[in-house]
């Protein structure tokens, strides 16, 4: 029982602290430090490099997500099937789940690699710079993400598809429903918590994105992978100004956390009108 | 069971070169000679990688400061974390719902939000750059994790057991220690495995907070593995794959209680 207050008060306290950083100029270096009220976000308002992180963060969390739950539904209706071969698909599925994002990237810029990389070799010599061509190199950290973490969404469809009443299949088929009807009028609809609740741990986990992106890009070429964790991390520890480092976690805060009021408040209405 | 169709073995056949075809790759480029990897195909497969890796660079360091901090993480997690879900499971008391909603809350904090004032306090009390002083931090986050496992896996067990020991004279740390602790060890080994995983996995914390190359966990040096003109992928590859087998074994040894455990912290019943 004090464990839980505990961790209450250790877990709060950091991003309490983090706040009130946010309302000082701090530069770790020169050790200087002073309390400077708003300044910090009346900054952030007019930054430009904020904006195109904000940009870059949104686009990469709503394209991932998206393009997780598009391979995630058939991946784990296939799961739900027996067919021989079932339990080699379900264990090799949890194997990029498994290693560590920063592995899954350094693995992936190699297959990224424009001289060598496997990538262009599939596309018949390619020379394309993935990782170095401002269009390319964001959607290339879309692809890792993607990679890495649909197992985890099919695995809550999964858990989504085992909670539906076989009877319901049953009754479809024998009013001569189609599969691809069933799959519209049976699945979908009863799938869809499940669906919302993967949404919203994906694009919470999504929105925070550092590693993958970090190993593979840093950010560049030219800031366009650049995300707030990114930028803030950068400000924070390259530059060690923690004053206005603390302001953009803090907004990267801010923003998981209105991510989170939308997807809870549609997640309860879905809930309530069960 | 039904014949699988040709569609089924196909989506199959995807999903499995997409899911395993990069690992499998990665696996060949550690066995593949230095300086042939422009070629389409290696000539021979060779161990060099995986020697140059293992005892000429401080790899095997990193390797063990990852052992120590992911244990180190596990035991703190555990030890908290079996009473805290104990309590929530089956103790009543108020605002045990809201306990764990902001249990579930923190865990969807941005670890950057919390990297300054962190960096601060374990400086201030002179953990940062310890691998001590790691583990601290990834607890506070992994809690989180820790306690929607463990709390659902006691909830599953009878409520009768509890209120017998009670009866039979147990205290309920008694009751909690002698007889539930026991019973919830797959949900222990379940926790366990995802929290080490968690703490080997870590990268944000580890590259802000250790400063000396000796400390460096095995994500951090893998991101920093570089030599002076050309990357080294081979030796990147052999390290990935050092760093990745054992959590590959163990997550298809302990697959079953790994999805187990991953559905019962997401979606609760």
């Amino acid at each position: 029982m004090p464990s839980v207050v505990v961790l209450a008060v250790v877990a709060l306290y950091p991003v309490l602290a983090a706040v009130w950083l946010s309302l000082h100029r701090f530069i770790l270096v020169f050790g200087e430090r002073r309390f400077t009220g708003l300044a910090n976000y009346a900054y952030l308002l007019g930054d430009a490099r904020f904006g195109s992180a904000l940009g870059n963060t949104v686009y990469f969390t709503a394209v991932a997500v998206a393009v997780e739950l598009l391979l995630a539904v058939p991946l784990a209706v296939l799961l739900n099937r027996a067919f021989p071969g079932r339990g080699l698909l379900r264990a090799s599925v949890l194997v990029p789940w498994a290693i560590p994002t920063v592995v899954s990237a350094r693995l992936w810029a190699w297959m990224f690699n424009p001289d060598s990389g496997l990538i262009n070799r599939l596309l018949g010599g390619a020379e394309i710079n993935w990782l170095g061509a401002p269009g390319y190199a964001l959607h290339a950290a879309i692809l890792v993400d993607v990679w890495k973490t649909t197992p985890f969404v099919a695995l809550l469809v999964l858990a989504g598809l085992q909670g539906i009443p076989e009877d319901l299949y049953k009754a479809a088929r024998v009013d001569g429903a189609s599969p691809w009807r069933q799959f519209r009028s049976i699945t979908l609809p009863l799938l869809k918590p499940a669906l919302l609740l993967a949404v919203l741990f994906r694009s919470l986990d999504a929105f925070r994105v550092f590693d993958a992106i970090y190993v593979l890009t840093e950010g560049g070429p030219a800031n366009t992978t650049e995300t707030l964790s990114i930028y803030a991390y950068k400000t924070l520890m390259r530059s060690g100004d923690f004053g206005y480092g603390s302001t953009l976690a803090v907004a990267t805060f801010l923003g998981v956390v209105l991510l989170a009021a939308v997807w809870l408040k549609w997640l309860g209405r879905e809930e309530a009108r069960e | 069971m039904k014949r699988p169709g040709l569609g089924t073995a196909l989506a199959v056949v995807a999903f499995l070169t997409f899911f395993l075809g990069p690992f499998l790759w990665q696996v060949l480029t550690s066995l593949w000679p230095d300086g042939e990897l422009t070629r389409p195909w290696p000539s021979h497969l060779t161990g060099a990688n995986y020697q140059s890796v293992l005892f000429g660079r401080p790899f095997l360091w990193a390797v063990l400061n990852s052992l120590v901090v992911a244990t180190l993480t596990t035991v703190f997690c555990l030890t908290v974390g079996a009473s805290a879900a104990f309590a929530l499971a089956k103790l009543e008391f108020r605002g045990r719902g809201l306990l764990l909603s902001a249990a579930l809350g923190v865990s969807m904090f941005p670890p950057i939000a919390t990297v300054s004032p962190l960096y601060l306090i374990l400086s201030a009390v002179g953990l940062r750059d310890s691998l001590v002083g790691l583990a601290l931090p990834y607890t506070t986050f992994a809690l989180p994790l820790t306690l929607w496992v463990l709390t659902s896996f006691f909830r599953q067990l009878p409520d009768e057991l509890y209120r017998a020991a009670r009866v039979d004279g147990c205290t309920p740390v008694g009751a909690f220690r002698r007889v539930l602790l026991p019973l919830a060890a797959p949900g222990l080994a379940t926790t366990a495995i995802l929290v080490f995983i968690f703490a080997w996995n870590e990268f944000l914390y580890a590259l802000t907070f250790l400063s000396t190359p000796e400390k460096r966990t095995v994500p951090v040096a893998i991101s920093l593995f570089a030599s002076e003109y050309k990357e080294p992928w081979g030796e990147i590859a052999a390290a990935s794959v050092v760093a990745t087998l054992p959590l590959v074994v163990l997550t298809v040894l302990f697959q079953r209680r790994i999805v187990s455990g991953l559905t019962a912290g997401a979606v609760k019943e």
